[in-house]
């Protein structure tokens, strides 16, 4: 059987689930010109992130490639840059190489035009122009290997592992047998689990995928344990700890559930995009929800499907996020956040493949436009960019 | 009646997950593993939604086992029935403190 969505095609043969334009700081200091914009102007979405300056020059182009990447995003239509003038970001390059995927880039730069009010009232022009030439974009109908879907738990319990993660790799698994694109990350959520991942790489757990799981996972774990400290409370989290879970090898056993079962291709950095990757990958990223949806959308996917037990209400700017819900009591408290219920798998009234299904129809679903809660309510600010070295 | 259950996920599991909102000492639950329901244990302490009940005994510094695998080791010996948690068992991995 073919499954197919209706998109938004992009200049670069991508085919977007949302139409936005981007307003994007290349640095911290721009967020308030940034903001007002966004409120201004229909249409638009912003990437309110804390970086871009007084980093050190392995992390100013971490920031740099993922505002790229973020930038060639398929649900974005436009780009408007807001630069201050000084930053450490290379704005050039970003308004380059986001120029050369076909989109419309505009920039403005707030030290150049004098100011907060003039450069707002410049970025208002830009985007109000942006928004009405993407306002004419027609969604057309592809089939459904041209979606990345990216996946992430948060907010988890013990129910994730049992139910919500199960049901994400029952859609894994359907999906990269369509011939479509599946991310995971949270390479700290592998601790314990890392040869259960090594050994489904391609080419084996010796070979170059299955060494790279092992590298990040331990260069993780180093980072944590320099420390010297038990990293429980941390990870698990609290709220983890209250719901069951009792380490963070308890914690990842359940976490790489919703990986699926098909092989694992590679291994992608944090700010890389997924552009001619197909099947299922790992991108190295840490667990906290701003940096991880950052890092998944900066993945070029449409949508993240996300499993919590606890419940967790985040979104991200331009990217839906579809939120599975293993605990069928934090599904009747928290139905308003929640778009499925996969605690009727621990009450025993449903399957994971009953349930896998009904997540499946809401993803072509959402696909094609109808809202998930989080966007319907406007809870979609969890961006920010995941950085390895200090603030100087 | 309701049935008071915990899910026994892998059969080298010595813990399973209860999955009723009022587990107390004494309370029976009916075990239930891949292969449909099995048999009953009795909680020996109030055990929270979601949370771990021992399937068996387990002696102090032996791997708690859940999914088939290890998901750390027991701080104390462990009777069958018991509830298990940070109180009785230890992560051995992100342990910048050992």
């Amino acid at each position: 059987m073919s499954y197919s969505f209706y998109g938004y095609k992009r200049p670069d043969g991508r085919y977007g689930a949302r139409n936005l334009v981007a307003v994007v700081p290349t640095v911290i200091c721009t967020t308030d010109v940034a903001q007002a914009i966004v409120r201004q102007v229909q249409g638009t979405c912003g990437f309110f992130h804390h970086q871009g300056c007084c980093q050190l020059p392995l992390d100013l182009k971490r920031v740099t490639d993922t505002l790229i990447s973020l930038g060639k995003g398929p649900n974005v239509a436009g780009v408007l840059l807001v630069s201050l003038g000084c930053e450490g970001t290379d704005w050039q390059r970003i308004m380059d190489e986001l120029s050369a995927t076909g989109k419309p880039v505009e920039i403005i730069h707030v030290q150049e035009l004098g100011g907060t009010s003039r450069a707002i009232q410049e970025g208002i022009d830009k985007a109000q122009k942006l928004v009405m030439q993407a306002s004419g974009v027609l969604r057309e109908e592809c089939d459904i290997s041209n979606l990345v879907m990216s996946i992430k738990c948060g907010g988890s319990d013990t129910t994730s592992g049992m139910a919500s993660n199960c049901v994400i790799g029952y859609v894994a698994d359907k999906l990269v047998d369509l011939g479509a694109t599946v991310i995971f990350g949270e390479t700290t959520e592998f601790l314990g689990g890392e040869h259960l991942l090594a050994r489904r790489a391609v080419g084996g757990e010796e070979g170059p995928v299955g060494q790279k799981i092992y590298e990040i996972v331990n260069a993780m774990e180093q980072r944590a344990k320099a420390i010297g400290c038990d990293m429980r409370k941390g990870q698990p989290t609290p709220g983890n700890i209250a719901g069951g879970l009792s380490s963070i090898e308890e914690k990842s056993l359940g976490a790489i559930v919703k990986s699926g079962t098909r092989p694992i291709q590679g291994v992608l950095e944090y700010p890389q995009h997924a552009a001619g990757c197909k099947g299922l990958w790992i991108k190295d990223t840490p667990g906290r929800e701003p940096e991880i949806l950052t890092g998944m959308a900066a993945t070029g996917a449409q949508f993240m499907m996300f499993s919590t037990g606890r419940g967790a209400p985040q979104g991200f700017p331009s990217m839906p996020v579809i939120k599975i819900c293993g605990n069928p009591n934090t599904y009747t408290r928290m139905e308003n956040d929640m778009d499925l219920n996969a605690g009727l798998i621990i009450t025993g009234e449903k399957s994971i493949e009953q349930v896998g299904e009904e997540a499946f129809e809401k993803l072509i679903r959402v696909l094609n436009g109808e809202m998930t809660k989080n966007e319907a309510i406007g809870y979609f600010s969890a961006i920010d960019i995941h950085c390895l070295g200090p603030v100087i | 009646m309701e049935v008071r259950l915990a899910l026994w996920v892998n059969d080298k599991d010595n813990v399973a997950t209860v999955f009723c909102n009022d587990a107390a000492g004494g309370t029976e639950l009916t075990l239930r593993s891949k292969s449909g329901a099995g048999e009953q244990i009795t909680a020996a302490d109030s055990i929270p939604y979601g949370h771990k009940i021992a399937v068996r005994d387990i002696r102090k510094g032996e791997h708690i086992i859940k999914y088939g695998e290890s998901i750390g080791a027991a701080s104390t010996d462990i009777r069958r029935g018991d509830y298990v948690h940070v109180h009785n068992m230890e992560a051995l991995r992100g342990r910048g403190d050992l």
